[in-house]
């Protein structure tokens, strides 16, 4: 299939950047979205424009470093997907697509579709942790946890840290990634120490770095290419009501 | 020069303690004093660097993604071994021990598998600790399950996340020591060259990939943790931007590489659509715990795999291997199936594949069992394919996916460079010439968690302080010459694209150093490799500049790494003239195909010295003693 793509450039933080136009052709089916790019940037190459610089590593769905809002959704339209996993069988021939980077004010472009999301670990490095040293864990086994308390941590550690949850919200809010590691440790017994702490560690950070607020568009949800719930907001508002509570 | 492997003398099972004893300590007070560079923030270097930084030293980490959670350990799915016998069904340190030099078909040192072993427990206990949430039972205890053969069940896991919740736990490790001031990471930042003066390393050479600055950093020991080579093959399961750089150059500095040639085919990965492929999807091992895997009876069978019926079908792992069926070892496996497509018995749009068939576990336990166990991997392989795999047998095919060689270390995890130690997938410890599935994951944090900790502090204590700082005209020299590569790859100015040469080194590699080899194909790859290397160096295309972030500039110097580095791999496949584990030499065989080993001549480690490029580089060898594991044919049967 030949496509036509819309594809945000922009040479550095400072530029101001502009969409540029450019003809994917003969496009198969079986290609990834990223694949359809390598494609596009060969040809670029051949005609001396310098290629378009996107983000991308294990082109799996795990990693969570590509990051191309097409179409106006993040990571495209196909729900629980990351761009890496999307597939030109859900284009069409003929299609035009537009190709940009997350946008948010916490996430300043750097070149191209690669944006800075350095925020995110900064929120991390502010509680998202078990102050736990090496060698000092006790047996495994020891402090036995319900199915279903590890079930609830492992749905809300699924995420990947991908973004796309800033990018679709329309105050570019962090919630939905600030409280899937909020929620993960305080299901379990060894995050109940540290608990208050890290909630409200983890929100000045989230402000701090200039994030909005949740004003429940539930977009966030819709985007996250690992469907994390929103309702992990709703606990991370209640742990954090409860960290204040506590006066901690 | 002779490699000494300083392995602790005493029985097997004391050498660690022996040795933990012996090892020299930096008093607490002290730690402060002494700095670490550790490259790489996977699994290996993240637990590293926390748990360096817990102690006290002063840690600078690096890595080339934008954060260290998206190193490549992130991608593993099947989980993490340990020696805990929670199942109560006759593991122990011994027996993970023994499979684990068995499986590397005993090419493997004795004492560091044992270590291994011996750490494995503590490994699970610091992760539970961390918050990782690993699969449990309804009473609340830790779920097993068995991997990759094992007859026993020692395998946790995090539902098919294994990797990333592991690495998430030590990358939380790691954020709690940048917030504490400990550790200074350098993301997005890239090393090119590694700087050793007087016969010792002092710090390596990066590059901003985002301003494009080059800089120098030292320290007191540098430590790399840089992940495997398999993009060596281009096609692989490996992340786009796995490379073998670091590694590379610090063989050119003198580190020896041992090795090289063993580099492990993953059975199931979702055979190749077409010519633009840019990597290759692993589909969990775990799915050969029920599905079948078969071909055709018939060549060229083109019906419909639903339509053929259960007498044309053959189940040729169950056929060959009745012990073992489908679960048999990768190596085997993955063999297996590139005879039967050589046969022409392969299946798919391109007859390069083999079934995987579910549905004799579906009528068995239900569909909704299946989608409890294996639900996410057969989205994914809906997602890639467009075919469901609960109708339709999944399409599989093996691939590139672990490279049990590495820079060569010693017990200490030191490299034949003092003050350079070499961790995870990066070094060649432990595996031999295959490795089990589930041991990477271990391996990695067992050296980054519990060995590197003890042995860095014995370093120190004896080596002291560098007594050479970043000022020294040594790391001008080097941010000199990778100026000048790095302008080189911009004005060549040809018609290829560094990409372009990566695909063209990787079907070499496939066809000729691949699954199977033979004196011939490797001879040719002699001869290949450089023709292609000279083309690079005269026709590669790299457009921009080197003052911004600029992708194919990265991928160049990558590139042209690999262009070196596949070389040493034909050698030492040429080298070998045995089949073992992962290395198959076609002409050492038995009569049923099966792979011959000769004990008696190449019971020894390879370790290549750098002399030149395109110039043979001289080999060492460290020989093997097995004084614990009998030498025996691995036989599946
Ligand atoms: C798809 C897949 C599934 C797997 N499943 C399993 C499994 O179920 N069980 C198991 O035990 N093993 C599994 N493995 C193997 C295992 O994941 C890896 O061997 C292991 O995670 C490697 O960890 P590492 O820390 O050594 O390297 P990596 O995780 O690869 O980390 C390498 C680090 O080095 C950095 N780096 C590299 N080069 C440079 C440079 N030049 N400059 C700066 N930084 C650099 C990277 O940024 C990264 O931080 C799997 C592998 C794959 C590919
Ligand atoms: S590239 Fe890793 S999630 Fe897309």
């Amino acid at each position: 299939m030949n496509l036509t793509l819309y594809v945000w450039r922009q040479k550095d933080a400072n530029d101001k950047g502009r969409m540029e136009k450019y003809a994917a052709k003969d496009i198969n089916e079986h290609m990834s979205f990223l694949e359809m790019l390598d494609v596009v940037n060969e040809d670029l190459a051949q005609q001396g424009i310098e290629p378009i610089a996107f983000d991308h590593d294990c082109r799996e769905g795990i990693c969570g470093t590509c990051s191309l809002v097409v179409n106006g959704r993040p990571h495209g339209h196909e729900t629980g997907t990351t761009v890496c996993q999307l597939h030109m069988r859900h284009f069409k021939d003929g299609d035009s697509i537009y190709i940009e980077p997350w946008r948010a004010k916490a996430f300043p472009v750097v070149r191209d579709l690669i944006v800075d999301r350095s925020a995110f670990d900064r929120i991390m490095q502010a509680g998202g942790f078990v102050s736990v040293n090496t060698g000092s864990a006790q047996d495994a086994n020891s402090i036995p946890i319900s199915k279903e308390a590890a079930d609830t941590a492992m749905d809300a550690a699924a995420c990947i840290g991908c973004g796309a949850c800033v990018a679709a919200c329309p105050n570019a809010s962090a919630m939905l990634f600030v409280s899937a590691k909020i929620s993960q440790l305080a299901s379990l017994p060894q995050g109940q120490a540290e608990r208050e702490r890290r909630a409200r560690g983890m929100i000045a950070q989230m402000d701090a770095e200039g994030f909005g607020n949740c004003t429940n568009f539930y977009e966030c949800e819709a985007a996250c290419p690992k469907e994390i719930p929103v309702k992990f907001i709703a606990k991370m508002n209640r742990e954090y009501m409860r960290a204040l509570a506590k006066g901690k | 020069m002779t490699l000494e492997s300083k392995v602790p003398s005493g029985p097997i099972a004391d050498k660690w303690d022996n040795h933990r004893f012996q090892m020299k300590l930096v008093n607490p007070a002290n730690k402060r004093k002494y700095s670490a560079i550790i490259v790489g923030t996977g699994l290996a270097g993240a637990s590293a660097a926390a748990s360096m930084a817990e102690l006290g030293y002063n840690v600078k980490a690096f890595c080339y993604q934008d954060t260290p959670r998206r190193a490549h350990s992130i991608a593993a799915q099947g989980g993490i071994n340990a020696a805990k016998n929670y199942q109560n069904d006759g593991d122990s340190i011994y027996r993970l021990f023994y499979d684990t030099v068995k499986g590397g078909d005993f090419r493997s040192r004795e004492a560091n598998v044992y270590r291994l072993a011996q750490v494995s427990t503590a490994i699970i206990d610091q992760c539970v600790a961390q918050g990782v949430p690993f699969a449990r039972e309804y009473g609340g205890t830790l779920a097993n399950r068995s991997f990759g053969g094992a007859q026993v069940s020692r395998t946790f896991y995090a539902r098919g996340q294994t990797g990333q919740q592991l690495l998430l736990g030590a990358y939380s490790a790691l954020c709690r020591q940048i917030a504490a001031g400990k550790v200074a990471m350098y993301p997005r930042t890239e090393m090119l060259d590694l700087v050793v003066v007087d016969n010792r390393a002092r710090g390596i050479v990066v590059r901003d990939m985002v301003t494009g600055e080059i800089s120098s950093h030292s320290a007191d020991a540098v430590i790399l943790a840089t992940g495997g080579y398999g993009n060596v093959f281009y096609l692989s399961t490996n992340a786009k931007g796995c490379n073998v750089t670091a590694a590379y150059r610090a063989y050119k500095k003198g580190a020896f590489f041992a090795n090289p040639c063993f580099t492990q085919i993953h059975p199931t990965c979702i055979p190749q659509s077409g010519d633009y492929q840019s990597k290759l999807t692993l589909m969990s091992e775990s799915l050969r715990n029920d599905g079948r895997i078969w071909v055709p009876k018939k060549k060229d069978d083109n019906r419909h795999p639903n339509d053929i019926p259960e007498e044309e079908r053959d189940y040729y792992l169950e056929r060959k291997y009745p012990s073992f069926g489908n679960l048999a070892p990768r190596d085997i496996s993955s063999r297996s199936a590139k005879e039967v497509v050589d046969e022409g018995r392969g299946i798919g749009p391109t007859g390069v594949g083999v079934y995987l068939d579910f549905r004799d576990a579906i009528n068995r336990l239900g569909k909704d069992a299946i989608r409890d166990r294996y639900g996410n991997l057969f989205q994914m392989y809906e997602r890639i394919t467009g075919e469901d795999p609960y109708e339709v047998p999944m399409r599989i095919y093996p691939a590139s996916h672990y490279t049990m060689g590495g820079l060569w270390v010693d017990y200490n995890l030191e490299s034949t460079i003092p003050g350079l130690f070499v961790l995870g997938e990066a070094n060649f410890s432990d595996h031999g010439a295959n490795r089990l599935g589930a041991s990477a994951l271990m391996q990695g944090l067992a050296d980054g968690y519990f060995v590197i900790p003890y042995t860095i502090g014995d370093y120190f204590a004896r080596a002291g302080n560098s007594d050479v700082d970043a000022s020294h005209k040594e790391f001008a020299n080097v941010e000199k010459e990778v100026e000048e590569r790095t302008r080189k790859y911009l004005s060549i100015n040809g018609k290829r694209t560094p990409d372009s040469f990566h695909r063209e080194l990787g079907k070499i590699m496939w066809e000729h150093c691949g699954m199977n080899r033979n004196e011939q194909g490797l001879k040719k790859a002699l001869e290949k490799i450089p023709a292609l290397r000279e083309e690079f160096w005269e026709n590669l295309l790299v457009l921009g500049n080197d003052k911004n972030l600029n992708q194919t500039l990265e991928l160049a110097g990558r590139v042209a790494d690999f262009l070196e580095f596949a070389e040493i791999m034909i050698y030492d496949a040429l080298t070998r003239e045995e089949s073992c584990g992962a290395h198959f030499r076609e002409e050492y065989q038995t009569e049923e195909g099966e792979a011959k080993r000769d004990d008696e001549n190449f019971s020894f480690v390879s370790a290549w010295e750098f002399t030149g490029v395109g110039k043979k580089p001289n080999l060492h060898k460290e020989s093997l003693e097995f004084e614990n594991v009998q030498l025996a044919t691995r036989s599946y049967k």
